[in-house]
């Protein structure tokens, strides 16, 4: 089955994060979550905040969220490239709910000088982490 | 010929001087394998987003995007990493210079990284559309994204049609040079192929070919910002360790120099007073 497997990186502006054989790699992009196995068609997609989750056979799921980048794919396999990226053991669940209650509130009192936009980005990724912890 | 005194007085002070750009160069050294080591990581990044935009140039010959299509010059952007500080060589001076060259008589903005640009440029009563300071020394992503959101905002509204970015290339510890590269709009040329292009034309573009390019271009752009004020980091703690290094030799030379004066004039100083007194003995017998 090895000549099965798909190789992936992930690579953020600060470290390689992950560079190894996946059965199946789930990401989600703009238009929703996509499965990728080996022998996938070249594709070129924008990735949009949500959870990754690194399948393989004999091995326990690794899952980790990404917060936007994009996704190449090609002979080589998939790489991913994104400006955050964390693994699930290194979200702070305590921190996330804190910093979901904040931008919630932001977004609720609608002050005059709200940047709306990144008061909703905040939540997002909070909800994501959050998400991924439970 | 300078009193004993004086002498004296001067190797204090060159000694004082050689401790701290000794101190200086120990620091240097001691920041630059960190810079380096943060330069070595931004690499692949930089490599792959490089690569996926050649992918999509190359292998579908989009030319008409926004970031892509060469517009008529009306005026000149030239982006200016330098440092903050200075004893560090010419490192500043150079980079400086090359932005000059590189704007020619053109119609140009300056946007300068580093405080010690900013008043190189000001000095010569260039146009400044941005200044930002406190960040070469430790650049992070999050710097270069907001600088890179703010040129290309400019870039959008007409207000510059081209972009270039003058920064410092690490070649080795000792051995740097200034380079300058076009930022906008892309040169398509540039991005080198890797003979695979052919394989690539059945690609899938989610959610488009142009959606996809204006989400990696910016992207591209912060990468490049960020690779750049890195590896100028690395170049500024590299030179000022260069130059304090060989300001502490320097120093040394100085020091034995002037002691060896200094000996010389106390030897004529005790010779003097010895004629003096065999002398003085003569006329009394």
């Amino acid at each position: 089955m090895a000549e099965n497997k798909i190789s992936l990186r992930v690579i953020t502006p600060n470290r390689k994060m992950y560079n190894g054989k996946a059965d199946l790699v789930i990401m989600r992009t703009k238009s929703g979550d996509v499965g990728i196995m080996h022998g996938h068609q070249p594709m070129v997609t924008v990735l949009d905040y949500g959870v990754m989750r690194i399948q393989s056979e004999g091995e326990e799921d690794k899952t980790a969220a990404v917060f936007g980048g994009f996704a190449q794919i090609d002979g080589d396999g998939i790489t991913v490239l994104t400006d955050i990226a964390e693994w699930a053991d290194e979200i702070d669940l305590e921190r996330a709910e804190q910093a979901r209650k904040r931008a919630e509130e932001r977004l609720s009192k609608k002050t005059a000088d709200l940047d709306v936009l990144r008061a909703e980005l905040a939540l997002k990724r909070a909800l994501v982490r959050i998400g991924l912890k439970k | 010929m300078a009193s004993m005194r004086d002498i004296k007085r001067r190797i204090k002070s060159v000694s004082s001087t050689q401790q701290i750009t000794k101190a200086m160069n120990l620091v240097a050294s001691s920041k630059l394998s960190k810079a380096k080591g943060r330069f070595m990581e931004t690499q692949p990044f930089f490599k792959h987003t490089r690569r996926a935009i050649g992918n999509i140039v190359k292998g579908n010959g989009v030319t008409t995007h926004r970031y892509l299509a060469e517009r008529s010059v009306k005026k000149t952007c030239v982006m200016v990493i330098t440092g903050d500080r200075g004893l560090c060589g010419g490192y500043n001076i150079n980079v400086c210079k090359a932005a000059l060259n590189q704007a020619g008589s053109k119609d140009t903005a300056y946007i300068t990284i580093g405080s010690k640009g900013r008043d190189y440029l000001k000095h010569r009563n260039k146009e400044l559309a941005f200044c930002f300071r406190g960040i070469s020394e430790k650049p992070r992503y999050d710097d270069a994204r907001l600088i890179g959101e703010k040129v290309l905002k400019m870039y959008d509204s007409g207000e510059i049609d081209e972009v270039y970015l003058a920064y410092t290339e690490f070649i080795s510890t000792i051995s740097n040079e200034p380079k300058v590269i076009k930022l906008l709009p892309l040169n398509a040329d540039e991005f080198e192929s890797n003979g695979k292009e052919k394989d690539l034309t059945l690609t899938i573009y989610e959610p488009g070919e142009e959606e996809v390019l204006d989400y990696i271009i910016p992207k591209y752009l912060n990468t490049v910002l960020y690779g750049a004020m890195v590896e100028s980091a690395a170049c500024e703690l590299s030179s000022r360790m260069t130059a304090m290094d060989s300001a502490t030799e320097n120093a040394s030379e100085m020091i034995d120099d002037l002691n060896l004066l200094y000996n010389r004039v106390r030897q004529g100083a005790i010779t003097q007073e010895i004629t003096e007194i065999v002398g003085g003995s003569n006329a009394l017998e």
